[in-house]
């Protein structure tokens, strides 16, 4: 299959920054309880216009139960959803603006491909003419046209995937709710197929909501992350401000690969702040102002590609934070290599370095003695 | 080791068979006794079912079977198929457990009970037996058959279809006629095929429940057996055995033709894919 070139550079998007304008979609202080459980714990969240939105959490967040409120298969226990200044409270599902992309896909196993995708348009009266068209624009979309005729068992699991997403986008909604859409593919469909995505939801014009546990799929894909963690949402925000600036543990360990550095505040000054590790080490030297008092403990969260290795000194770096280690472990990606270096009796810290050139005259090896560098403004200080 | 069946696999099948089958084999080769005497061999012949085709009674009582077996067997789908869904759907309500429980209790309470309740129930309703007291009482006791059935089906069943029915603008209840009964159909036809089936070989239920002018077959043939063995009874079993036989390999084989001709397409699929 060939790769679908990436659709028109996305323009600066960010109506959540203005504050005039109108959420598309809006939760209002909402509850919902199983019984004992708190699935979702008094959220407020809103959601605008074309915004390509991603719920992401562990299993047993809330982020599912979040996803099925809005199309209506539960009703929150408190609070209120709305949907385009609609109140959602008494909507049955049937009469919901939204569509829904299942996990399982729950495709009609007794319906052609081309039936699936005319069901709902069938339940709306539409004419036959018009849903033969609007059938065969979605079949063209998702390139199904030679499948049509087939049932969902004659299927690969990345077509099924494709007659899911055919079949949710058939009515035009106003809202796409995709549920852990690309879960069972493998990683090279699945990579493909967030492109499209994107793709799609740029041409369609269309609000997506779509809630995951893949961090890499919701980076790629959402406009904005809200990480969510025991019915609460943690931090949201744009993928890389949520990469970059983390607010807690919490996300900084969750979103991607992260060294997490106890250390104590030693000094701060209008510059910056100076760190200790609490090991007593090294000591850090960050940009970042922080609310914690001198002889605070904190947590110093710093990504992996931050980190610069060398033998010696770091070359052409004039870089404040250094300090020396031994390397006890590396893994070659290929692209990357990735190394876990011993800094003092206690620390770990990994550093992970593009492979830019192919081969490198004085590779480092295992237990070298090497001088980890990174800038002052390469981690941020974490109270929570 | 030796490859095939051991002397001891063998003798269990031969024996095992031969316990099932020997009594209806029997019954079957003396249905073609040249001789009135049921245990005497005097030449095959077919005149004993010639005979039959001249009985009115038994072909009288043959048509009110298959008209009780097929109206009890249509309710008891209609009522099994909607108990099978309030308790495999529903989740946990008060008293689940019991009304689980109860919905299956005939299928181990003694027919004799069973008919006995039926026939009290009818005396005290004053209502008079006959044809539709059979067909109630074949609707009692095949119904929770009928539920067992279809609620295996319905245990597999992914509940995200029938959400995503709804997701797309359907209300409920066209959605169970479009979306879910067509899915759980093969579970229903096996319910009603097997109420069918039962409805047509039971003797106790019926005798305890029916009046005047409704003789099912069971109980002619029991009535005349009563009076001596005629190979015309041997003749009308064996008729029975036949369409008993046909109906089962006939099921088998379109269940079989459908899941080879799934595995083939799914194959196909994912080597496509692959």
């Amino acid at each position: 299959m060939a790769k679908k070139p990436i659709g028109p550079v996305r323009r600066a998007f960010s109506p959540w920054d203005d504050p005039a304008a109108k959420p598309f979609i809006e939760f209002r202080n909402v509850t919902k309880r199983f019984g004992d459980f708190t699935a979702v714990d008094n959220l407020s969240l809103k959601i605008y216009e074309r915004e390509f939105f991603a719920l992401l959490g562990g299993s047993g967040c809330g982020k599912t139960t979040m996803m099925r409120m809005l199309a209506g298969f539960e009703t929150p226990t408190e609070g209120q959803i709305f949907l385009d200044g609609q109140d959602l409270a008494g909507v049955p599902p049937y009469k919901r603006p939204t569509n829904m992309m299942f996990q399982s896909y729950a495709l009609f196993p007794h319906m052609s491909v081309e039936a699936n995708i005319a069901f709902g348009l069938k339940q709306d009266g539409m004419a036959k003419t018009q849903i033969a068209e609007r059938v065969a624009e979605m079949l063209r979309l998702t390139k199904l046209e030679p499948f049509a005729k087939r049932k969902p068992h004659q299927l690969s699991g990345g077509q099924r995937q494709r007659v899911a997403l055919a079949r949710s986008l058939a009515k035009r909604p106003k809202v796409l709710l995709l549920d852990e859409p690309l879960g069972a593919l493998d990683r090279k469909l699945r990579e493909e197929t967030q492109f499209e995505l994107m793709t799609l939801q740029e041409e369609l014009k269309m609000t997506f909501l779509i809630v995951t546990h893949d961090q890499e799929e919701a980076m790629t894909v959402a406009d904005r992350i809200a990480v969510m963690d025991a019915g609460k949402i943690i931090q949201m925000a744009p993928p890389a401000e949520i990469y970059e600036t983390p607010n807690s543990k919490f996300v900084a360990d969750f979103i991607g690969d992260v060294n997490l550095i106890e250390a104590k505040v030693e000094e701060k000054s209008a510059h910056g702040t100076f760190l200790q590790a609490v090991t007593g080490d090294f000591r850090i030297d960050t940009i970042q102002e922080t609310t914690a008092a001198v002889g605070d403990t904190v947590w110093y969260a710093m990504r992996p590609e931050k980190i610069r290795i060398a033998h010696g000194e770091a070359p052409g770096t004039n870089a404040v934070n250094r300090v020396g280690a031994e390397v006890w472990d590396i893994a070659y990606l290929g692209d990357i290599s990735i190394f876990h270096s011993r800094v003092g009796e206690k620390d770990t810290l990994r550093a992970t370095v593009a492979n830019i050139t192919r081969l490198v005259e004085r590779p480092i090896a295992w237990d070298d003695m090497v001088v980890l560098s990174w800038e002052r403004d390469a981690g941020v200080i974490l109270t929570a | 080791m030796r490859s095939g069946p051991s002397w001891f696999n063998v003798t269990s099948l031969v024996l095992g068979f031969s316990f099932l089958y020997l009594p209806i084999l029997l019954l079957v080769v003396f249905s073609f006794n040249e001789s009135r005497l049921v245990t005497v061999w005097g030449g095959f012949s077919t005149k004993w079912y010639v005979e039959l085709m001249k009985n009115q009674q038994l072909i009288d009582a043959a048509i009110i079977t298959l008209k009780v077996a097929f109206l009890s067997a249509s309710i008891a789908t209609v009522l099994g198929t909607m108990a099978a869904l309030v308790l495999v759907r529903s989740g946990r309500f008060w008293g689940r457990s019991l009304f689980s429980g109860m919905i299956f209790a005939p299928l181990v309470m003694p027919e004799v009970i069973l008919g006995l309740s039926l026939l009290l129930l009818f005396v005290a309703m004053d209502q008079s037996r006959g044809f539709w007291t059979i067909i109630l009482a074949h609707t009692t006791f095949t119904m929770c058959y009928v539920a067992v059935v279809v609620q295996s089906r319905l245990v597999g069943f992914d509940k995200s279809i029938e959400e995503a029915a709804e997701d797309l603008g359907c209300p409920p209840a066209r959605t169970f006629f479009l979306i879910t009964l067509p899915i759980i159909l093969p579970g229903v036809i096996a319910g009603w095929m097997l109420a069918f089936t039962l409805s047509l070989d039971d003797l106790v239920i019926a005798s305890f429940t029916t009046g005047p002018g409704a003789t099912t077959l069971p109980m002619k043939i029991y009535s005349q057996v009563r009076l001596g063995v005629t190979p015309e009874i041997n003749a009308v079993c064996t008729i029975l055995v036949v369409l008993v036989t046909m109906g089962v390999i006939a099921a088998s084989i379109l269940t079989k033709r459908q899941q080879v001709q799934r595995e083939r397409d799914e194959r196909a699929a994912f080597g496509a894919a692959g």
